[in-house]
């Protein structure tokens, strides 16, 4: 295999493996927030018991997300050094300040956090998380800057050519507000909150369904249903301004997305199907000129399509874009539908009666971490062939010194660490969600207490 | 036209944030790793618990100064990142991968109480952190010595083993010898009783061999290294920086003997501090040097970003840097003292 695709398929698994972990640590740490806030407020000790057993698995996702986040951090350089050399002036500042912003923030009170309980007051602690929770907001917001910018670039120009070609920046504010990074932050920020959430619910309606912390968990699990039923509809909406973004700005994208092929035809909207780059043709259901109504509210309207670009400006992987894009929505609006479900029985005052659901809900962690990691895979092979969207291409971006070999190599160790990190963390979790927040039987008091 | 601050351009400004950013790194992560790299000579389980908790609640915020130092060298510097990363792809794809083991077994060592889990995280804890440590050493005697660069910085040496030279090996020596000095002081800080006792046998015979291996290295800098004295004979005024420096290793000996060990700390810091001055002062204003021919280095000027885009990081730094020290004065000071294990700890 050569260079570029070694490269790529390095990329893709090592960044996919560390965005298992930050949504979860996001999303885990907004609902702490919100318990010890209320542990803080109500003073009743069912919250601080919550808090501390989300912390532990708080710490053990942040760990790994850590751990994998600085092997991201240099492997721009390691393999992707032209890419490095000409986006250097841009997604520098970016990172710098994540750096100095974000990362400075969450890891040094992170210690406190985990460590501090016996050693800082109740409000330290409280500040403590926050602090945390703030950092990993933060640093989502400069890493997506940095990749927003490389989607829909602004505020620069080229100095250079060749191989030393590269942009710098001439309108800091501009390449921070670049056309798709608020709407991208937002969805990577909902998106978080989603997959913290559903592990929430997952794990209380487990124990719900062993007749274990009854009361904790009912507790836990209706405020992670407020957060995940207001969150998944606000998904929707912030997709669908991301996918109107994505018609302005990268054509290209939403034409594979959409597998529309044809140049200036009305484009349809599909629910699902199947892309046959050959024939040029979707096989599927959906609704005839759909996509011409989202995008310009007529069902008639011509969208540009694949074939209205030259032929070495489109992704070629027509059929995988159209497919995670669409198992994302998909997702989305089954998300929906289970938490407007869950949330109307809530009202009802019949939320717990019903096991077919808890047991759904068990299950359903896996959905958002599913459409996160689809999603960024449509989103970022929907943007080739371009590393930056109209100027580098991927295959002008790797690191031209580095041999197959070495990539080999590199590969295969990754493969092999992170399979050994992913199962731990398995395991570990495993082992803390069955050990549960507190020993029930060798500790009655306390259980009477906290059911 | 360079735009300046206080009479100095920006990427020498840069170049000073950076240098400071791995100052702070090999300090503090120094004393992590350092620490790490005797774990196997403490015996008892307990003992081993204890000496990871004394970094427990540190070594994730200590880790980010090499976060950002990265990040800073990737913001100014993108020329050299690239060329630097990319040139010692399985150096630095080793030190990652240590990296994440190393946390690995900081996170779960203690999780289980058999003795045979133990026993296999102690051992990869003790590796990861002395190869660390050594492989820092190791690229840093690379940069020393240079890199083979033609024009357009293009890297055409060897691609597996190059890095594993003589002077690289004695120079990831040494290192590692100054990051075990620096690790044996924190933890004699950190324990008291049996354990403490051990240390500060373990910190002499530590010393001897850092001192054995940091002459051995000066001497064959001196003598090897193309141009290195010249430096100094056009500003004689850097000549403190190694006299300080030598001062600094002798007094680390002295305070031990004597146990004040926040003060023996603070010199072994500081020669960890003098010795990368004095790498910059001597390399200034090259990054990295070409073996091939001068005018293909790296320097400061050719590798920098934009004069705007250093402008505006200098601004983030400015911003940034005294609310990152209040963070870390207030975790410090949470942390100080002897270290008690409790049902937070690892
Ligand atoms: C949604 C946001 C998000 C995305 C898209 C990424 N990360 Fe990340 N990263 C985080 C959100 C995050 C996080 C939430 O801040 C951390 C801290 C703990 C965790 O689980 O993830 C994290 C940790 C983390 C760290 C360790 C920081 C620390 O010590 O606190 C580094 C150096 C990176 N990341 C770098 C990267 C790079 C270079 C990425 C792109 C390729 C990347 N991350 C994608
Ligand atoms: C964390 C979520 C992310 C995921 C899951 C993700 C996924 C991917 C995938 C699947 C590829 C390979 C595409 C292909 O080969 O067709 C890729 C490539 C790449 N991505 Fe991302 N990405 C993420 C975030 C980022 C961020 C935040 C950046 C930069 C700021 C970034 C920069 C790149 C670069 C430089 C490449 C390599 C060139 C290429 O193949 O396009 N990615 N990513
Ligand atoms: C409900 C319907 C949804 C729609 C219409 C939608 C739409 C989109 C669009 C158009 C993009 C591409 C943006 C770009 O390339 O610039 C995108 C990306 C993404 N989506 Fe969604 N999405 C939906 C639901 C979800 C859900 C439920 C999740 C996760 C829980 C999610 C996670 C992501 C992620 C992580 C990305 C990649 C980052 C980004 O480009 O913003 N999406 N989505």
């Amino acid at each position: 295999m050569d260079v570029e695709i070694l490269a790529r398929i390095q990329f893709a698994f090592t960044v996919a493996f560390h965005y298992i972990y930050p949504p979860l640590s996001i999303g885990i740490g907004l609902i702490m927030v919100v318990l010890e806030g209320l542990y803080l407020k109500t003073g009743n000790k069912q919250y601080e018991v919550l808090t501390r057993f989300w912390l532990k698995i708080f710490a053990i996702t942040f760990g790994i997300g850590v751990a994998t986040g600085i092997i991201m951090e240099f492997e721009f350089g390691t393999n992707w050094s032209v890419y490095s050399k000409y986006v250097g002036d841009i997604f520098g500042s970016a990172l710098a300040a994540e750096g100095l912003f974000a990362f400075g923030l969450e890891s040094t009170f992170l210690g406190i956090l985990i460590f501090g309980w016996n050693r800082v007051s109740p409000k330290v602690h409280f500040i403590s998380t926050i602090g945390v929770f703030l950092g990993s907001m933060f640093s989502a917001i400069w890493i997506v800057v940095a990749n927003s910018w490389q989607q829909t670039p602004a505020g620069y120009h080229i100095v250079g050519e060749g191989l030393n070609a590269r942009a710098e920046v001439t309108d800091f504010w501009a390449m921070v507000f670049n056309p798709s990074s608020m709407d991208r932050i937002i969805h990577v920020w909902q998106g978080a909150f989603l997959a913290g959430a559903f592990m929430v619910l997952s794990v209380h309606a487990y124990y719900l369904l062993k007749g274990r912390y009854i009361e904790i968990s009912k507790k836990a699990f209706k405020i992670s249903l407020a957060i995940a039923t207001i969150v998944s509809l606000m998904q929707l909406v912030s997709g669908h301004s991301s996918a109107d973004g994505v018609a302005k700005n990268q054509p290209a994208k939403l034409a594979a997305m959409e597998g529309h092929y044809n140049a200036s035809e009305a484009a349809d909207l599909y629910l699902f199907g199947w892309v046959d780059n050959e024939s040029q043709k979707v096989t599927g259901m959906g609704i005839p000129g759909g996509l011409s109504y989202l995008v310009h509210q007529d069902f008639e309207a011509p969208i540009k399509g694949l074939n209205a670009f030259p032929k070495d400006e489109i992704p070629t992987q027509v059929n995988a874009v159209f497919q995670f894009y669409h198992i994302m929505v998909s997702i989305g609006m089954f998300l929906i539908l289970l938490t407007l479900y869950a949330s109307f029985l809530w009202w009802r005052g019949t939320l717990f009666e019903k096991k077919w659901l808890l047991r759904i809900f068990m299950f359903s962690v896996l959905l958002p971490q599913i459409a996160n990691q689809v999603g960024w895979f449509a989103a970022e092979m929907g943007r080739q062939p371009w590393v930056v969207y109209g100027h580098l291409k991927t295959s002008e971006a790797f690191s031209q010194e580095v041999s197959a070999n070495q990539i080999l190599f590199s590969l295969i160790l990754f493969l092999v660490v992170y399979a050994i990190l992913f199962l731990l963390f398995l395991y570990s979790l495993n082992k803390k969600i069955k050990h549960g927040p507190y020993e029930e039987a060798k500790n009655p008091d306390e259980f009477l207490k906290y059911t | 036209m360079m735009e300046t601050f206080l009479g100095i351009d920006y990427p020498t400004l840069w170049y000073l944030v950076v240098g400071l950013l791995f100052s702070g790194y090999a300090i503090l992560e120094g004393f992590d790793y350092g620490a790490g790299a005797w774990h196997l000579f403490f015996r008892k389980d307990l003992s081993r618990r204890i000496a990871i908790n004394a970094i427990g609640p540190l070594w994730d915020a200590n880790q980010v100064w090499l976060i950002i130092g990265g990040g800073a060298l990737f913001a100014g510097f993108p020329v050299m990142y690239a060329t630097m990363l990319s040139a010692m792809y399985i150096p630095f794809m080793l030190f990652l991968m240590l990296l994440v083991l190393r946390s690995a077994a900081i996170k779960f060592r203690s999780s289980e109480e058999m003795t045979w889990w133990r026993k296999t995280w102690d051992i990869v804890y003790f590796v990861s952190n002395t190869l660390i440590g050594f492989l820092l050493g190791v690229v840093l005697g690379n940069i020393l010595q240079g890199f083979e660069l033609h024009a357009n910085f293009e890297y055409r040496g060897g691609i597996f083993f190059t890095f594993l030279n003589p002077y690289a090996l004695m120079t990831g020596l040494t290192t590692l010898s100054i990051f075990m000095t620096q690790g044996a002081i924190f933890l004699l800080l950190k324990t008291e009783g049996k354990l403490h006792d051990r240390l500060s046998y373990l910190l002499k015979k530590g010393m001897v061999f850092f001192i054995i291996s940091f002459a051995i290295t000066s001497l064959y800098t001196l003598t090897f290294l193309h141009g290195v004295t010249d430096k100094f004979k056009e500003q004689p005024i850097f000549f403190l920086l190694p006299v300080m420096a030598f001062l600094a290793v002798a007094n680390v000996p002295r305070l031990v003997s004597k146990k004040k060990y926040s003060q023996a700390l603070v010199f072994s810091s500081l020669i960890m501090a003098f010795l990368l001055m004095l790498v910059a002062f001597q390399l200034y204003p090259v990054l990295l040097p070409s073996t091939i021919d001068p005018e293909y280095s790296v320097t400061i000027y050719n590798a920098a970003s934009s004069q705007k885009s250093l402008g505006i990081m200098l601004t983030i730094v400015l911003i940034g840097a005294p609310l990152l020290a209040g963070y870390f004065l207030f975790l410090y000071k949470t942390f100080h003292g002897k270290v008690k294990l409790d049902d937070t700890s690892y």
